[in-house]
């Protein structure tokens, strides 16, 4: 259409096909966030496994790392931990505010008992990577069976 | 004032195909403006500083962080809660810009954009003559 194109900037929105577009994006971003955390729900974890180690994973940036609280006992790990929304100068108006603030706390299930003295935690690039090596005393053990 | 940042669905970029086979999500941002600037943060976990590409072409801002994923080795996938994958959004911004003066830095998963107002339009009163 010719007289669109004399709109500049204003062309894309009067345009329906960009703005259905816009929507979908909206609608997808509002959707995953049902499917994604709720306040108990946050952070996500990934969890990785071996017959000695679990690795969980958990992507929460823009927390210092001494505030993540790491507890475990027995078979469950809790993860705690807070993040400071911007802080609200004057003169400052938001145009959106999609990202996540406040407190978290998650307990998980794992597939054994832990060797506490052992959990190392590391944090980068504001993934928190917890290594957890299952308890010696649960290990497998193979028995030999002695021919009489 | 939500005209200042609008979201934009680029429907050229939408049939580029991508090189990388990984998955592209959408970060969560905040946008928020002060007197002199116009700051955006999002979420770009397991992104370094270096994989940020940040491209301002006429009012189009974009975004594109390239993840790094750390996998571990030998590890079995127990349980998935999140996706591994790049992020890419853009927005319409209709102030000028500075745009030699654009600031991106990323700690902690987190980008923070500051983009400096030019400063013809910062702020400027306009007095009513009476006639």
């Amino acid at each position: 259409m010719l007289w669109t194109t004399g709109l500049g900037k204003f062309a894309g929105g009067l345009d329906p096909w960009s703005q259905l577009g816009c929507m979908e994006n909206e609608m997808n971003r509002m959707l995953s966030r049902y499917a994604y955390p709720t306040s108990s729900e946050f952070p996500a974890f990934n969890v990785w496994g071996t017959n000695d180690q679990v690795i969980v994973t958990s992507e929460i940036p823009g927390i210092e790392p001494s505030s993540i609280d790491i507890s475990v006992s027995g078979t469950t790990l809790t993860v705690r931990g807070l993040r400071d929304p911007e802080q609200a100068e004057k003169g400052v108006s938001y145009h959106r505010r999609e990202r996540w603030y406040g407190k978290f706390s998650k307990t998980i299930e794992l597939p054994f008992t832990i060797e506490a003295e052992k959990v190392e935690a590391r944090f980068s690039k504001g993934i928190l990577y917890i290594t957890l090596p299952r308890s010696e005393t649960e290990k497998p053990r193979k028995v030999k069976v002695k021919s009489a | 004032m939500s005209e200042v940042t609008k979201e934009v669905q680029d429907k050229d970029r939408a049939q580029v195909e991508r090189t990388r086979s990984t998955n592209v999500y959408t970060p969560d941002v905040d946008i928020l403006e002060k007197d002199d600037s116009i700051i955006v943060l999002a979420d770009i976990p397991g992104v370094s500083e270096s994989g940020v590409d940040i491209t301002l072409e006429k009012d189009v801002l974009s975004i594109f962080a390239k993840v790094e994923p750390e996998v571990p080795e030998k590890h079995q996938l127990l349980r998935t809660e999140y996706g591994i994958g790049d992020y890419q959004r853009s927005f319409t911004i209709s102030n000028e810009i500075d745009r030699e003066k654009i600031d991106a830095t990323v700690k902690n998963g987190v980008l923070r954009l500051v983009l400096p107002k030019a400063k013809a339009v910062q702020t400027r009163k306009i007095t009513v003559q009476a006639g």
